[in-house]
């Protein structure tokens, strides 16, 4: 009897008889981290991280039923031994270790393997079985360290400020933004749209500590902005109120930034391949580390992922989830650009 | 290389031509001297000798990222772009190092006639000597096709601005034959070059599409009206003694139209004719399908000389007596030209452009519908006070072409975008019935909204039936009307025709897949028009 399942509602566990992350409603839903696509309103009990804990409060409201652990802490649900390990996604997020008579499974929601300083470092897992992302799993994404692109963000801001623009950086809520305020501190003042600060407080009342920004209220003149950075989500970002800064630039920073055509799709001025995913070699080193015998791939490139993961000896399969349809597993738009390139006109 | 990769970095940030323009303009104030000309060359697509095959290059960069060649195929659909997919794909660079562009450029030229094993030898060096974006740089040298979204017009707007010069004199200047390795940026500017050389030809003037009706216009007696031809757009310059014909994507066509170079005997020096180039069989124009047999051949055997013989139809004097008449209005260049060709004593190769004699607007439309009998493609209207202008200018002249062929097909395949739409499915292949089998008929994108876009992509997600690598067989059951501008034999094609720019000119929500065009529908209209 395999220890998870992938059923209509989500991953599930019938020893225990709970799931992880289901997008519909079910008694127990032991939760890897806060982005909307991996936690749903509507379960009976949450089980997760005590940093996931603010976010879930904050963003499905006050009166949930919620467990948390620490990251390591062991709990058992009839009889399946439950863990929580660091993911290095966001604050907060974590992998789910199951053990039910020696058998193990490790499911990890979203990750990265890098350590961003701020999200308690991705911590491998031994296993038997491995459910894994692979939002980046193609050759083609490889991540430069991130105090790299956050000095290329510093160079960009400066140049920007020489010009009289603001600096509007596009990141999500959750983890993004935190990221981008932590690896940026020392260029202060770094102001942030109110949906990141409520967030940011969220964390800070659970005890987070997390560098002094400004929450942009109808008080602060647009000549105020221009001084520091502005980081706002990307629903704002194609918006009015980017626009009624006028002397804006905008740098949008996702691992989807990496290439060109999205780079210009989004029609920022800058892109920035910052992702809180792991990137190619970071998905087969974690993999391997795992020492798995088997490796379910929930979303992303997932047919060519599992693919390459079975011809080089690690049997792996892909699972249809819901999994990748918010934050950053979704390129970052919904806008379909028309194509620039000049119509081939031959002949007049 | 840095400062150049900082210009292509500025012009892919920005859509605002203006900010392209001031990023151009800051490079041809800053950049190498020797570099310069270079660049003009390759934004103007003039490509050297391609040193390496596409296939090794390819191959090269699959063996050194150490993954399965599906796998690269894979990321390249991803990113859709060749260059960049192996740019990203390399492993990185082991110690970077900074050369001129012009370096590398004579580099790579240099690699022509040398074995594989030395060609293999110097890119991989130089791939491990530079960065992600210098190596996409790189390899779109070795390609030659530097696409960038830099029009010849934004190029020469830039140029003109840095240099203070006229842009016509620019245009003039860059569209002539260069060498850059034997040219500077001044005297290139200058235009030093193009009156030693006697084949340069003028930019076209060309039109835009009439986008109201024709009568706000005014009146008709300002205008000229011809059949619009489809064909070749060209220019036949004869100077010097020489001769030398022009295609409108400013290639040096010459050799493929041994028809007209008698015309170097007739033709006086410092002559300048712009005309079609089309095939012209017992004084009839024929159809496009035809004169393509001759396109682009490096050779020609005596039966296509035979079944798609070559005419030129002319439309206007640009230089008569090596004098420039662009500057004259139409009126008086087109009396030039009448005279010009009258001289000629030879009403079979080259004709002129016969012009429409019509007193209102309802009488031209009416003769404009009979466009597809005479394989014209609708009417071109010119004011008659009109100077030839450089490139594209409204108000002066107009195309007003007849509406395209349509199609009802039904989507059988779908495949992602590549570039700006890599993640959304946005290219289709349609099919008509063939008895009661589905065969495909074309292969389309764009035309669609957004909002249509998002809807026939989650269609596609849903409905996929098979995954053949980036493409998806999906339930046949959305229909959409293609329009197309004509149609062809083709042996390469199952359904045994193509369809000439296919396009999707609506979604048929209204249609059910059974109701949908036949192939015996497309082989009568090939019988029509043929």
């Amino acid at each position: 009897m395999a220890l998870i399942t992938f059923t209509s509602k989500g991953i599930y566990c019938k020893q225990g008889d709970f799931y992880i992350d289901p997008w519909k409603p079910v008694k127990l839903a032991v939760t890897t981290h806060g982005h909307a696509d991996h936690v749903k309103w509507g379960n009976d009990a949450y089980l997760c991280h005590e940093l996931t804990k603010p976010v879930l409060l904050h963003r499905l409201g006050a009166d949930l039923k919620i467990q948390t652990l620490r990251y390591g802490e062991e709990i058992t649900i009839n009889g399946v031994k439950l863990s929580l390990h660091p993911a290095g996604h966001v604050i907060g997020s974590a992998q789910i270790r199951l053990e039910y008579k020696g058998e193990i499974a490790v499911v990890s929601g979203d990750y990265k393997v890098a350590d961003d300083g701020i999200s308690t470092a991705f911590e491998p897992v031994k296993c038997h079985t491995f459910v894994s992302e692979s939002t980046f799993g193609l050759p083609i994404y490889k991540w430069q360290p991130q105090e790299v692109i956050f000095q290329q963000i510093r160079d960009w801001a400066t140049q920007n400020q020489a010009q009289q623009k603001t600096s509007v950086l596009v990141a999500y809520s959750l983890g993004k933004a935190q990221r981008l305020i932590h690896g940026l501190s020392g260029n202060e003042p770094i102001y942030v749209h109110q949906s990141i600060a409520n967030l940011n407080d969220a964390f800070v009342a659970a005890g987070v500590k997390l560098p002094r920004t400004v929450r942009i209220t109808t008080d602060i003149r647009k000549e105020e902005l221009q001084q520091g950075i502005v980081i706002v989500p990307p629903a704002l970002a194609d918006g009015r109120w980017i626009k009624n800064l006028q002397q804006a630039a905008t740098g949008v920073c996702s691992g989807w930034m990496q290439v060109r055509a999205s780079r210009r799709w989004r029609s920022a001025d800058a892109g920035f391949a910052l992702s809180d995913h792991a990137d190619w070699p970071g998905l087969l080193s974690a993999i391997s580390a795992t020492s798995a015998e088997k490796v379910f791939v929930t979303h992303g490139f997932t047919a060519t992922f599992s693919k390459y993961l079975n011809e080089i000896g690690i049997p792996a399969e892909e699972v249809k989830t819901q999994y990748g349809q918010e934050e950053d597993d979704a390129p970052l738009t919904d806008q379909v650009p028309e194509y620039t390139e000049e119509k081939k006109e031959h002949k007049e | 290389m840095k400062r150049f990769a900082a210009l292509i970095a500025q012009l892919e940030l920005s859509n605002k031509t203006n900010d392209k323009i001031a990023a151009l303009v800051s490079y041809f104030e800053e950049g190498d001297a020797l570099d310069k000309p270079y660049v003009i060359a390759m934004f103007t697509g003039k490509r050297p000798k391609r040193p390496v095959s596409t296939a090794l290059v390819r191959a090269w960069a699959t063996e050194l990222s150490a993954i399965p060649p599906w796998l690269f195929a894979e990321s390249y659909h991803s990113v859709g772009d060749l260059s960049e997919t192996i740019a990203l794909i390399l492993p990185p660079p082991s110690q970077l190092v900074e050369r001129p562009l012009h370096q590398w450029i004579t580099d790579l030229a240099q690699l022509n006639g040398k074995n594989d094993a030395s060609k293999k030898d110097f890119i991989l060096k130089a791939w491990d000597s530079l960065n992600t974006q210098e190596r996409f740089i790189f390899n779109k040298l070795i390609s030659g096709n530097f696409r960038i979204g830099v029009s010849n017009k934004m190029l020469v707007n830039a140029l003109a601005r840095q240099s203070h010069t006229e842009s016509s004199k620019i245009m003039h200047s860059i569209m002539g034959r260069w060498d850059p390795a034997l040219i500077s940026y001044e005297e290139l500017v200058e235009g030093t070059h193009v009156n030693t050389d006697s084949s340069w030809p003028y930019p076209f003037c060309l039109a835009y599409a009439l986008d109201s009706e024709p009568e706000t216009l005014g009146d008709t007696s300002a205008w000229q009206a011809e059949w619009k031809w489809d064909g070749i757009r060209g220019q036949i310059v004869k100077r010097n003694g020489e001769l030398f014909i022009w295609s409108r994507g400013e290639e040096l066509v010459t050799d493929q139209f041994p028809e007209l170079h008698f015309l170097n005997e007739l033709l006086e020096d410092g002559t300048v004719l712009d005309g079609e180039i089309l095939s012209v069989k017992d004084g009839k124009v024929q159809a496009f399908s035809i004169l393509q047999q001759r396109l682009n051949r490096k050779t020609i055997n005596k039966s296509q000389l035979n079944d798609a013989p070559i005419g030129f139809y002319t439309y206007d004097l640009l230089e008569h007596l090596g004098k420039d008449l662009r500057q004259q209005p139409l009126r008086q260049r087109r009396n030039l030209l009448e005279q010009v060709i009258s001289n000629l004593q030879d009403q079979q190769t080259v004709i002129l452009s016969p012009v429409i004699d019509f007193d209102s607007w309802e009488l031209l439309a009416d003769l404009r519908l009979g466009s597809r009998d005479i394989n014209s493609e609708g009417i071109m209207l010119k004011k008659l006070d009109s100077m030839y202008h450089s490139g594209r200018k409204r108000g002066d002249w107009w195309k007003w072409k007849i509406n395209p062929y349509t199609v009802d097909t039904v989507m059988i395949y779908a495949q992602k975008g590549s570039g700006r739409r890599a993640s959304f499915f946005t290219d289709y292949t349609f099919a008509v019935r063939d008895g009661d089998k589905l065969i495909t008929i074309a292969k389309a994108y764009s035309g669609l909204t957004d909002k249509e876009i998002k809807e026939v992509d989650s269609f596609v997600k849903k409905n996929a039936i098979e995954k053949f690598g980036p493409v998806r067989t999906v339930k046949p059951e959305l229909v959409f009307e293609i329009a197309f501008e004509g149609i062809a034999e083709s042996k390469r094609h199952k359904a045994g025709l193509a369809l000439r720019f296919p396009r999707i000119a609506r979604w048929r929500k209204d249609k059910k897949a059974d109701e949908i065009n036949t192939l015996e529908d497309l082989r009568q209209l090939l019988e029509a028009t043929v």
